[in-house]
């Protein structure tokens, strides 16, 4: 470890809410990339699933 | 040199099916490999002699600002593809990769801005390398814009595959800014070509979370790109048969 303690870790010397920040706001963007592009696919495929069904029965 | 690969990537079939099998596959890696360089670079590297604890900031920092140029250069080649050979993929690219590269360039803008606080005592000064990636950002957004803003689909493709083939003028601005203007931010610290200007402890998790970026862009990308060939070859056999299959 660079740091002597938790505590220093967090307070990153008196850098801690700059280098927080930006991992706090980085991890809800990437998240963001990953849910949103699973979400596209699993929901055309659904989409395309009952659309398909609806074809088969008429 | 054997071309059959570069045939077979323009197939959304075959794309579709080699997607299924290696998305998972990069996305799982770039996370892993990301989340070792993260880890590494904010408990273990040691701090910068002169910036203190701020410069970890880079880890994520100069991650995002690669992967946003390297998407737009993918967005420019794939511009350039989708006009003279058009590809069925080509637009599917730019579409799918054009809010991940947006994405990029933000996360490189802010955390640049809160990087630049302490370092430099101001959020955002207008020099050439921070203003040509607040180009590239708006350039992404345009690409965007467009892209939703027309219906005729073909005329969204051609639309948006020449804004990405104009754009890439941008890219060796960007390289070149630090050199060709005095700029406050500082010149490239993160080589693969040359001796890198830091200590080793503090490069390879620079290059594990660059990597690991790069993995997890892949990855999601690939989702993205799929979903948009099912809306496009929805009319196709294959694609009946396997959505009918899937088990979502």
């Amino acid at each position: 470890m660079a740091f002597e303690s938790l505590n220093e870790f967090l307070s990153m010397g008196t850098h801690g809410p700059f280098v927080w920040s930006v991992y706090g706001i980085s991890l809800v963007l990437l998240f963001g990339c990953y849910f949103s592009s699973m979400k596209a696919k699993k929901d055309q495929i659904k989409r395309l699933k009952q659309r398909y069904l609806r074809e088969q029965k008429s | 040199m054997n071309w059959i690969w570069f045939h077979k990537l323009g197939s959304p079939k075959w794309f579709f099916q080699w997607a299924n099998k290696w998305s998972k596959f990069a996305f799982f890696i770039g996370v892993l490999l990301l989340t070792i360089g993260v880890v590494w670079g904010l408990g273990f590297a040691p701090a910068d002699y002169q910036q203190g604890n701020s410069f970890r900031i880079i880890y994520i920092h100069v991650p995002t600002a690669i992967l946003a140029q390297s998407c737009y250069l993918g967005l420019g080649v794939a511009g350039i593809v989708s006009l003279v050979w058009r590809m069925k993929m080509a637009p599917v690219f730019i579409k799918a990769v054009a809010p991940l590269g947006a994405v990029m360039a933000l996360i490189a803008l802010i955390s640049g801005a809160i990087w630049g606080k302490p370092t430099w005592g101001a959020w955002w000064v207008w020099d050439a390398r921070l203003t040509s990636v607040l180009i590239l950002f708006l350039l992404y957004m345009g690409v965007i814009a467009i892209q939703n803003s027309l219906d005729d689909m073909q005329l969204a493709d051609k639309a948006v595959a020449v804004i990405s083939v104009v754009g890439l003028i941008n890219l060796p601005i960007i390289k070149y800014s630090v050199e060709w203007w005095n700029t406050l931010h500082q010149p490239a610290t993160f080589t693969i070509t040359a001796k890198p200007a830091m200590p080793m402890e503090m490069w390879l998790p620079l290059l594990l979370s660059t990597l690991g970026m790069y993995g997890f862009i892949a990855g999601v990308a690939m989702w993205r790109m799929q979903a948009e060939v099912l809306v496009r070859e929805h009319r196709a056999n294959w694609v009946k048969k396997e959505v009918l299959d899937n088990g979502i």
